[in-house]
């Protein structure tokens, strides 16, 4: 049926996806809150925060890390302590302007350090495991009513951050259904009864068409077209490539986003990030990717990026010290991004433990200084406006314990 | 909890245990739907999708030969100044693309006409259970013989066997990265040239057997604990192409980690590769083990949130069988908890896709035509997420965007097989009892045949199992 690659799949093939959610009335009905936005994007896998930001300054730095620390002399400094991954141009370009921070030392506040029980604390905002069935962003817009909440994903699955009670609609690219049909139509009278079905199938309906008016036409041209229709390579597409759909997917999300009804709530997962073993050129890459989606992101943004901060966060770092195989296995503490154009000026966020033997957590990883639900709550609070007791009661529930930081913007 | 009815047992032995209908297979069951199934539980396991199935040592073997071809072309492309992506390098890519692709177009197609389709659900449950992901590229092209060699001859044995089999297939070994790890104080962590290269212990595989494939996170396990079983199994290795064992399991004394280990309480003094084989058995044999296999299966096979009855018999089975696998498949298909007549599983892409060739006899022909499909629906082939495998729950599959390619996917492939049939027997052959009065209704009024079968196939009970 598919004769050529769907832009879904060149994006499956570098591990990217998005979800979005947003309010389509809010913009009308409220002062200059209403264009604020706000994106999270989630790096699965257990991001490497000593090299996203490698604390080159750091004395045990080099030591610990051997083969795979970031050379002080190829890192982007930012304050003498602290640099930046060399992949992270544009992350770097924002941070010299005062529109990027990086959080060196946070955490969420799970310590298992498993992928799948971490994701699932990350993304339902609970701070336990299987504390909350629902995800967090989607509890946001809960909270944000009672105005007419959309709620849109890019992607085939649907992922936790966003499940909940809002119904969250989805999107990827392709040729379009005409829902004026007669089969939909059929369908959606089979559907009325199914809790499931029903809300999914009329919301995957409205999308359709809303995706069809609000997707810029020179995106689609942009996507390279594979040769290779029967793509189920486990050759990864060339780093280029990647970082062309990567930019392309950042600049269409930003497109998305100026909409007058688009959604101002964005979730973005990029995937690879669990590097126990030859990790230097693995990140290289997926930094690079990084990188391009969030200068894609700025530029669709134009001039809306000063109404929107964007946090770059994973599930947990990883070990202080190189592995038997050019790698690190499952840590603690991570560094998270934090970029607008709107934020204020400032140093790290979070104090540095450092990486001295006795301060290591557990002899082992980098400790947190911070919770990562503090540093949501400070996002959804002071810049998106949501009310503290709806951050505390029902957004963040127990999370009393991790401080909401103040002062971003 | 009763029965339901011998048509409806029919309906969902074949649809909820099986893989969906093929025309005729419902009728078939219906004079004993749980025999249909327990006649289908063999001590040779599963079917194997190829029979002159390549090896996964010949697939490492070419994989191998494509490095030092792709290097050799670098090399000589710095001197010559020539282009480093000559052909010969592509087409060794494409053959080992077209390896990857064949083994799995091999196992749809007999996932698509099997008779044994109880028997391929249950092999597809034990090789997501212990996912191998084509994340990597060497991963891809050992897959499916990974399925062949290390899933499918076990699933109706002992589990621990299974455990053993996958952990020490060279397939599992490089997806994470254990055939690399060796211990800090063996004797070849001892040597200066592997020091000074960092070489040591990785603890990834470790950490998935205790977490995903034996005991579960929630087992109570110390991150001690898995650093422990990561030393114990240091020297789980593949041969070099020199060794005897080239590209087999090879264990390598001299990079295990000298010494006895304590595990979740208990000490190990074993030497050699029984000490890590020991912590296994202790694991495959754990009552957390037992727990862990039977919610999953529960899940699987009856519902996202299953009956708890259910889950407290499978357990009991797992437990008092010492893991038999049969003992356990026999009691998953004769509890009355798993023959509720309402659907409550979504089907995955995959189980949609096969499901859909089988309710006209038919089977995928390309990969090039089944790939795009399961990948736009979310699921590329062999490409699970994370070595959890792939999802289950209901949610993360019938979201808005992958209805939408669900229904664009059935009416191009009702445009191709529809007009051969009659609807209304297409409808009642594919689901049998599980048909409802407004789908038979629906079907039954369409105005073409090729609506009336796109209809079916999105119907909620075809998406369902």
């Amino acid at each position: 049926m598919n004769a050529r690659p769907s832009r879904r799949s060149l994006l499956a093939g570098i591990g990217l996806s998005v979800s979005f959610l947003g309010g389509s009335a809010f913009a009308a009905a409220d002062g200059p809150l209403s264009k604020r936005k706000m994106v999270v994007v989630i790096c699965r896998g257990g991001m490497d925060g000593l090299t996203v930001s490698p604390p080159i300054g750091d004395p045990d730095y080099a030591a610990l890390r051997g083969d795979v620390a970031v050379p002080a002399d190829q890192a982007l400094n930012l304050d003498g302590t602290f640099a930046l991954h060399p992949a992270l141009t544009s992350v770097h370009a924002l941070a010299l302007k005062g529109q990027a921070r990086i959080a060196p030392a946070i955490a969420s506040p799970d310590r298992a350090r498993s992928h799948f029980e971490a994701q699932d604390v990350l993304e339902t905002g609970a701070a336990q495991v299987y504390g909350v069935g629902s995800g967090w962003l989607n509890r946001t817009l809960e909270v944000m009513g009672p105005r007419k909440i959309e709620g849109l994903s890019v992607g085939a699955t649907a992922p936790l951050i966003l499940r909940g009670k809002v119904q969250a609609a989805s999107w990827s690219p392709g040729p379009g259904v005409d829902e004026t049909a007669r089969l939909p139509t059929l369908l959606q009278d089979l559907y009325r009864t199914d809790p499931l079905m029903g809300p999914a199938f009329a919301r995957g309906l409205e999308t359709e068409a809303m995706a069809q008016a609000a997707t810029p036409p020179p995106a689609s041209k942009i996507i390279p077209a594979s040769t290779d229709k029967a793509s189920m390579a486990p050759v990864a597409a060339n780093p280029k490539q990647g970082r062309e759909t990567a930019r392309t997917l950042g600049a269409t999300l930003g497109g998305f986003m100026i909409q007058p009804s688009g959604p101002r709530i964005a979730a973005i997962s990029l995937d690879g990030w669990d590097t126990h073993a030859g990790q230097v050129g693995q990140l290289n890459t997926r930094l690079s990717y990084l990188d391009a989606m969030l200068d894609g992101l700025n530029s669709g943004l134009g001039a809306e990026w000063s109404d929107t901060v964007v946090v770059v966060a994973t599930e947990f770092g990883r070990t202080a010290r190189v592995n038997g195989t050019g790698g690190t296995d499952h840590g603690t503490g991570s560094t998270a991004l934090v970029l607008g154009g709107g934020l204020k000026k400032g140093g790290i966020i979070g104090d540095w433990p450092t990486l001295k033997q006795t301060a290591l957590f557990e002899n082992r990883d980098v400790t947190p200084s911070l919770d990562l639900r503090g540093l949501f709550k400070g996002v959804l609070g002071e810049h998106m406006g949501v009310e503290r007791a709806a951050l505390e009661g029902t957004v963040f529930p127990d999370s009393a314990a991790a401080e909401m930081v103040t002062g971003l913007v | 909890m009763s029965l339901p009815p011998t048509d409806m047992m029919a309906a969902i032995a074949v649809t909820r245990f099986g893989l969906g209908a093929r025309p005729g297979e419902i009728a078939a069951a219906r004079s004993d739907p749980r025999g249909f199934l327990t006649a289908q539980i063999r001590p040779q396991g599963a079917d194997q999708p190829q029979a002159d199935a390549e090896s996964s040592a010949q697939r490492l073997s070419d994989f191998r030969d494509y490095q030092m071809q792709k290097r050799d072309a670098k090399a000589a492309a710095s001197v010559t100044g020539g282009d480093p992506k000559s052909d010969p390098i592509k087409d060794a890519r494409k053959m080992l693309r077209d390896d990857t692709g064949g083994d799995f177009l091999a196992r749809a197609q007999l996932a698509s006409t099997t008779d044994a389709a109880f028997r391929e659900r249950w092999a597809l449950f034990w090789a997501n259970h212990f996912t191998v992901s084509a994340t990597k590229q060497v991963t891809g092209t050992v897959i499916g013989p990974f399925e062949q060699e290390a899933i499918r001859p076990h699933v109706f044995g002992r589990f621990e066997d299974l455990l053993v089999a996958s952990s020490t297939h060279p397939a599992m070994l490089l997806y994470l990265d254990q055939a690399q790890s060796i211990g800090p104080d063996s004797r070849a962590g001892a040597s200066t040239k592997l020091r000074a290269k960092g070489a040591g212990l990785n603890e990834n595989l470790a950490r998935e057997i205790m977490e995903l494939h034996t005991v579960g996170v929630e087992a109570g396990y110390s991150q001690t604990d898995v650093t422990e079983f990561a030393r114990a199994m240091t020297g789980f290795s593949i041969g070099r192409p020199q060794e005897e064992h080239a590209f087999q399991f090879l264990f390598r004394d001299n990079a295990h980690e000298p010494g006895a280990r304590t595990v979740m309480g208990r000490r190990y003094g074993q030497g050699g590769q029984a000490q890590a084989l020991a912590v296994m058995r202790d694991l495959a044999a754990g009552s957390q083990t037992a727990r862990h296999v039977a919610t999953k299966l529960a899940v699987h096979f009856v519902g996202d949130d299953p009956p708890p009855a259910l889950v407290a018999r499978l357990e009991r089975s797992f437990s008092d069988s010492g893991g038999r696998l049969d003992d356990l498949a026999r009691t998953l298909v004769t509890a009355p908890e798993a023959w509720d007549p309402a659907p409550a599983k979504f089907k995955t892409p995959y189980e949609f896709a096969i499901s859909t060739w089988r309710s006209v006899g038919g089977q995928p022909q390309a990969i090039g035509k089944l790939a795009p499909v399961l990948t736009g629906l979310g699921q590329k082939p062999f490409s699970a997420p994370s070595p959890k495998g792939w999802p289950e729950e209901a949610q993360v599959w019938c979201a808005p965007d992958a209805l939408i390619k669900r229904l664009r996917f059935s009416e191009a492939f009702a445009a191709q097989a529809a007009d051969r049939l009659d609807p209304v027997d297409f409808a009642q052959s594919t689901l049998g009892a599980r048909l409802t009065p407004p789908v038979a209704k629906a079907v039954a009024r369409a105005e073409t045949r090729r609506e009336a079968m796109a209809l079916l196939l999105m119907s909620p009970e075809f998406q369902r199992r």
